[in-house]
């Protein structure tokens, strides 16, 4: 790496190479503004207080925390948020198990009828009943309206499934297995005592692609859910941001302070924004470095 | 290859003998695969009421065959051709996300500051983690016409206020450029990993044969790129018709259903929304979006293979 970079440094890049890299980073400067710039805008937006007709100053010329109140004393956002982490937990959970079951039988070499197994999962991935076949399943299972019907049958999920038999082919190496076995160790054990433990980046990895996709899943919930206490947090931010069912929310906040019907909106929706990706954001540098890394490992084609 | 195999002992057990010794494997793979049977397979299975009619008060098997009606009745449906073509303007035009992300990471790689790029990137890929019904109101909102900050930026311009998310030929524009804005930065990631897997002696062979940084990018990256974007390509013309209909679904509206409807909206709507739900007529819709999404992920494979030497398979 060192030796590299002096080399690099003998050839001095000449006036056009120059330019085009000075372009460049105005340009990346550029584009970080514009994804940044929506976003301040959102959470700004959140604390306004004043008339806020269209303008383009961001920093709110009145600070109010009317949008928060409204947010927090509304009941059934709680209901979401604690339905969400649940199914999250529990479905991300579910999924790893089926995951890790699914991709190390798969990943060892010797296993009769691999090409087969594997076919049949890989085939899900490009064809599937499709939606009124689905539904109509469900409900012949009696899974409708069931907290199960959002936690199993995304379960196997087999983009996350590949992910995982590539790193157990290409990361753990044979060598262990041979050795274990020799000292009588059997498959269960094998798998729960040495290839788990050594494989805790990928199964973070997974785990918050489950994680992630549970969470913002809203679809299935509307679909096959109806009973309101169990609905996760996605279909609630459905119901108060896109079909403007307001009417509750927006009668506890104070008249006084914030004119108009359509601005306690406003100033309602952002601060929802805002409070329903605190998880998201909280935890982002975590899920940013391993999102990047199952990409890496996804790449390597399996 | 006959003088290493006694190396490889597993080779010479016999077949039955491998399977028993195994057990404990094909054990855990029941699991697994009794959920896909059950979840995704039994659900095929039941396609055919699409060639049926089917009555919730009847079985599958005791509805009335009907053999390709609902899918010939689809295709004469006033509506086909606006629903098929607004799913096919979406699904080709959301393609922009590649070149885009490309460029993004090619321009991400050739930053000097270290720093800076690792903020370009943080910063880049924070959107895809919004949930699509919170970017869905989103949307809304910057679009408002009364409040949004489109009309406020257009409006520094002189362009006249306007509700955009009412007008039918805005939408697909919204939605892809949309898209582009939430997963730019993400879908970059893979080829900021295969341009790291570029030999820099490529470069430094170009650079001492005089290549400009531009020649370089476009002999030696765009190339060492070429099969990633090939499978990625072909990934994603297998979902062609599947378009986010999560995501339009959210941000139709009465105006703008004229270009937003997509096959998929439709499906649900036929089949679960309305007063007198038609699953048969939906199934058959659907299906005919699956068939057609395979018989492009296997041409366009083929395609690709001939051409470029990269497929799936």
């Amino acid at each position: 790496m060192l030796a590299n970079k002096q080399r690099k440094s003998v050839i001095r890049p000449c006036l056009q190479d120059q330019i085009v890299l000075c372009l460049d980073d105005v340009l990346m400067l550029l584009f970080g503004l514009l994804i940044a710039y929506p976003l301040l805008y959102i959470i700004f937006a959140s604390f306004e207080a004043g008339v806020s007709t269209l303008t383009l100053n961001i920093f709110p010329k009145r600070w109010s925390l009317e949008g928060y109140k409204a947010v927090f004393e509304y009941k059934w956002i709680w209901v979401g948020y604690r339905n969400s982490i649940g199914y999250t937990l529990v479905g991300s959970l579910i999924g790893l198990a089926f995951c890790v079951l699914a991709a190390y039988p798969l990943s060892q070499p010797d296993l009769d009828g691999r090409g087969f197994l594997m076919g049949i999962f890989v085939f899900t991935m490009y064809f599937g009943g499709g939606l009124i076949p689905t539904y109509l399943t469900m409900r012949s299972y009696h899974l409708l309206d069931s907290v199960w019907v959002l936690l199993l049958p995304g379960a196997v999920n087999v983009y996350n499934m590949i992910i995982m038999r590539t790193y157990f082919r290409t990361q753990i190496p044979r060598e262990l297995k041979e050795a274990s076995q020799l000292d009588g160790c059997g498959e269960t054990r094998y798998l729960t005592q040495i290839v788990l433990p050594l494989s805790v980046p990928i199964l973070a990895v997974v785990g918050l692609y489950y994680a992630v996709g549970i969470w913002n899943s809203y679809f299935d919930a509307m679909i096959y859910m109806s009973t309101r206490s169990k609905m996760p947090l996605s279909v609630f931010l459905r119901d108060l941001l896109i079909l403007n069912n307001t009417a509750d929310m927006t009668a506890a906040m104070d008249p006084d302070a914030l004119a108009s019907l359509q601005e306690r909106q406003n100033v309602m929706k952002y601060s929802l924004i805002v409070v329903s990706s605190i998880p998201m954001f909280l935890l982002y540098p975590f899920v940013q470095k391993y999102f990047v890394k199952g990409i890496m490992i996804g790449s390597v084609k399996g | 290859m006959n003088k290493r195999q006694p190396a490889i002992p597993a080779r010479h057990t016999p077949r039955m003998e491998r399977i028993w010794k195994n057990r404990v494997l094909y054990m855990m793979l029941l699991f697994p695969l009794v959920l896909v049977v059950l979840f995704r397979y039994v659900p095929m299975y039941g396609i055919q009421i699409a060639f049926r009619n089917y009555q919730p008060s009847k079985t599958i098997w005791t509805s009335e065959w009907v053999g390709l009606k609902y899918i010939i009745k689809f295709i004469n449906n006033y509506q086909f051709w606006t629903i098929l073509k607004n799913t096919l303007v979406l699904g080709l035009y959301g393609i922009a996300v590649f070149p885009c992300s490309l460029i993004l990471a090619i321009c991400v790689n050739y930053l000097r500051c270290k720093p800076f790029q690792k903020t370009v990137q943080t910063i880049s890929y924070l959107p895809h983690f919004i949930t699509t019904v919170v970017m869905c109101s989103i949307i809304l909102q910057m679009f408002d016409a009364k409040t949004g900050l489109v009309n406020a930026i257009l409006g520094v311009f002189g362009v006249p206020q306007r509700n955009y998310m009412g007008i039918p030929s805005a939408f697909p524009h919204i939605y892809v450029w949309t898209n582009v804005w939430q997963d730019i930065g993400y879908a970059s990631i893979i080829y900021i990993a295969s341009l790291a897997g570029i030999s820099p002696e490529l470069h430094e062979a170009a650079m001492i044969d005089g290549a400009t940084l531009l020649k370089r990018i476009w002999h030696v990256d765009i190339p060492g790129l070429l099969p990633t974007v090939c499978v990625l390509l072909i990934m994603r013309c297998g979902s062609l018709l599947n378009v986010g209909y999560e995501k339009v679904y959210l941000l139709q509206n009465p105006m703008n259903l004229k270009a937003s409807e997509i096959i998929n909206t439709y499906v649900y709507k036929q089949g679960l929304t309305s007063g007198l739900p038609q699953y048969s007529s939906a199934t058959a819709i659907g299906l005919f979006v699956s068939i057609i999404n395979l018989i492009l992920l296997v041409t366009v494979n083929r395609i690709s293979s001939a051409m470029t030497g990269n497929a799936l398979w």
